[in-house]
């Protein structure tokens, strides 16, 4: 079910597969694999299976030169964790980190070689504008936006605009629950926040619960999700499964505590999907028992033909046809599950037309060290 | 095989086909183009350069487009890719050559990460080579195009590739950008060598493309150690002077100008240290050219010692 010029989603699946890559095979791969974000943790997963030095030469030093990054990246993170456990500590609110810096700070699976755009986490509703007025004081601001993405975001959304700090640039988002108050499904924070756990050897510091964690990162994929890291976030779904997955309780617990956070269909598509695509081990029974939670069989039908073109690398190499198509679907349903329509039409139009001068208004200067 | 056994058509067509697989230095760029201005640029400056036969991988795949919609008849332009990514607004088509010249130089100082890269020139006397990192407008480029006019060979005029590994300066021979006034001096001062014609109206202002010396481009691959840190400044009217100026100064200005200097974290400054340390460290002021590179070429290496004076 790949594309024919897909290297990457192989390769994820069954590293053995990259002993037997030809120069040709490796150019498209480490094209694919930074394309998608996913080229360090390429090298960390040769690395980890001492097959590195096996890697071509000149692959190999595109492997190692992005290592780099990575590693830099996670020094960064570790020390905005720092600094806003820091900054928000007299409210005595816990730091309850989600996604990437959740990883990072619980040394999960997923952080290896991860590249990191911004920093989120979760506050009760009630102590938002404390904390904003913390981080303010800081040195995060709210990022360049205009008065009608502010409106937007303090409005709709289940998180502040993000904060941008003046000097060292880190991009901070603020939720106050994991998905709109407008959206379909409405998953209770409070649930979520109760059976957070400590990070053991940072104080103050938390992260979600293991079958909390993966149904985050199933929501944000499959219910929010624009899918512009559609394969990336797949792994981490993969990469989490695979870990917890050793403790027989994440099994029997992830469907109860789905239909308990209103959260079926997005742990549906994950289960679906990482197993399809990468090969995750989710046992018989347990995908049986998510099934009563997956779509219509005209709507997974459809689903299907859009998701698998979605999670595909998106490099023009894995481009088939109807790709672009099922990405700007699935970007329209996300907004459509996110709003209902007499909010998010106009909407759309306002970010259809402010898209067009932000192309416009693209750096000249060459802009170095990005990200 | 040689850029320059190309017919000019023929690269044209090559580039406007399946693109060209040029090698650089350590790195092969696959570059594509339909634009005339840049099958010139690349005949006339990358004669020398080896055309790789390796098709198979190449270390960055570059493209220049000409984007569609309107502006196309009525103000056309030009963008860069480097494979699915656009890092820059357009510019105006008559920038094409200049624009590949700094999307290489982008591609390089932002995945290169096996070097320390330093915004600096760097050329290389008997294999010692010599780092001028300064800001733009400061004569960087005409002291380097002066000395490579002048027997020194080129090693980058932009990106200073000093190896994570070994300290070593690996060479990234390619095109000298040379800017405003200093396009006529280059003119005089190295009527040998060949140069495209004169771009106005960049964001540097007028812009031109310097060939290098045969010798610059067959020696790519020949690594140079780094003997001198020199800090040019052209100043009107004044004298040629050469002053010592300190280590620990040197390495905070030296490590300002690196591209990649706070990605490498501790890596890049123990590889900035010991270049430091084994450099000879200076600040020089000149108004003339001629005097200026007479002065280097009669210049004694510094002996290779962490312990070492200025």
């Amino acid at each position: 079910m790949t594309a024919p010029l897909d290297q990457l989603t192989p390769v994820l699946r069954q590293p053995e597969r990259l002993a037997a890559l030809g120069h040709a095979e490796w150019d498209l791969l480490v094209r694919q694999a930074r394309s998608a974000d996913l080229l360090p943790r390429l090298c960390i997963l040769l690395a980890e299976q001492d097959r590195l030095d096996a890697v071509p030469e000149r692959p190999r030093t595109h492997l190692l030169a992005t290592k780099v990054v990575a590693e830099k990246h996670a020094q960064q993170v570790r020390w905005e964790i720092h600094r806003i456990r820091h900054a928000i500590a007299p409210t005595g609110v816990p730091l309850l980190l989600l996604k990437g810096a959740a990883y990072l700070a619980a040394g999960l699976p997923p952080a290896r070689g991860r590249l990191f755009t911004d920093i989120d986490f979760l506050v009760p509703k009630e102590e938002l504008s404390t904390v904003e007025r913390m981080l303010l004081a800081h040195g995060w601001v709210a990022s360049h936006l205009d008065a009608y993405d502010q409106h937007y975001y303090r409005q709709w959304m289940h998180e502040l605009p993000p904060l941008w700090h003046l000097h060292r640039h880190s991009v901070l988002d603020v939720h106050h629950t994991i998905l709109p108050e407008t959206a379909r499904l409405h998953p209770d924070p409070d649930k979520l926040r109760a059976a957070a756990r400590p990070v053991p050897g940072m104080d103050g510091v938390q992260v979600l619960a293991p079958i909390d964690m993966v149904l985050h990162s199933a929501t944000h994929l499959f219910h929010d999700g624009e899918f512009n890291h559609g394969l990336r976030d797949l792994v981490d779904l993969d990469d989490l499964m695979r870990h917890f997955g050793v403790d027989e309780c994440f099994w029997r617990h992830l469907v109860r505590r789905a239909k308990e956070l209103d959260l079926r269909r997005p742990l549906y598509y994950a289960l679906c999907y990482t197993r399809k695509i990468l090969g995750t081990p989710v046992p018989e029974a347990v995908m049986a028992a998510a099934e009563a939670g997956g779509p219509s069989p005209f709507a997974g039908t459809v689903m299907d033909a859009l998701l698998r073109r979605a999670l595909a690398p998106e490099h023009p190499t894995c481009v088939e046809r109807f790709t672009g198509v099922a990405r700007w679907l699935l970007y329209v349903r996300s907004h459509y599950l996110r709003m209902p329509l007499h909010l998010l039409v106009p909407h759309l139009v306002r970010k259809s037309l402010k898209k067009r001068e932000a192309l416009a208004a693209r750096p000249t200067r060459p802009v170095v060290n990005e990200k | 095989m040689k850029v320059s056994e190309l017919a000019a058509d023929d690269l044209d067509a090559r580039l406007r086909g399946r693109g060209v697989y040029l090698r650089t230095g350590p790195f092969v760029c696959h570059v594509c183009s339909p634009i005339a201005s840049v099958a010139n640029g690349i005949h006339l400056l990358y004669a020398n350069h080896a055309l790789s036969t390796d098709t198979a991988f190449a270390d960055f795949h570059v493209r220049l487009t000409r984007p569609t919609g309107l502006r196309r008849w009525l103000r056309p332009q030009v963008l860069f890719h480097m494979d699915d990514r656009t890092p820059f607004k357009p510019l105006p088509l008559g920038q094409a050559f200049p624009m590949l010249e700094w999307g290489l130089n982008w591609c390089v100082a932002n995945h290169a990460h096996q070097y320390l890269v330093v915004h600096a020139a760097v050329v290389a006397k008997d294999d010692r080579a010599m780092i001028m990192p300064a800001p733009p407008g400061s004569g960087k480029s005409t002291l380097c195009a002066g000395l490579v006019a002048r027997g020194w060979r080129l090693l980058s005029d932009e990106l200073t590739l000093i190896s994570v590994d070994d300290g070593q300066i690996t060479p990234l021979p390619r095109p000298v950008s040379l800017k405003n006034d200093s396009i006529a001096v280059m003119r005089a001062f190295a009527p040998h060598l060949a140069m495209t014609d004169e771009c106005h109206d960049t964001v540097k202002g007028t812009v031109a493309h310097m060939g290098l010396p045969r010798d610059s481009v067959t020696r790519g691959d020949t690594p140079a150690q780094p003997a001198w840190i020199v800090f040019p400044r052209y100043k009107p009217g004044s004298d040629t002077s050469l002053v010592p100026r300190k280590k620990g100064a040197t390495l905070l200005e030296v490590a300002r100008n690196g591209f990649n200097y706070s990605i490498l974290g501790a890596r890049g400054f123990n590889c900035l240290a010991d270049t430091v340390a084994r450099c000879g460290c200076y600040d020089f002021t000149y108004s003339r050219l001629a005097e200026a590179t007479d002065l280097f070429n009669a210049l004694e290496p510094t002996v290779a010692s962490p312990a070492g004076g200025a």
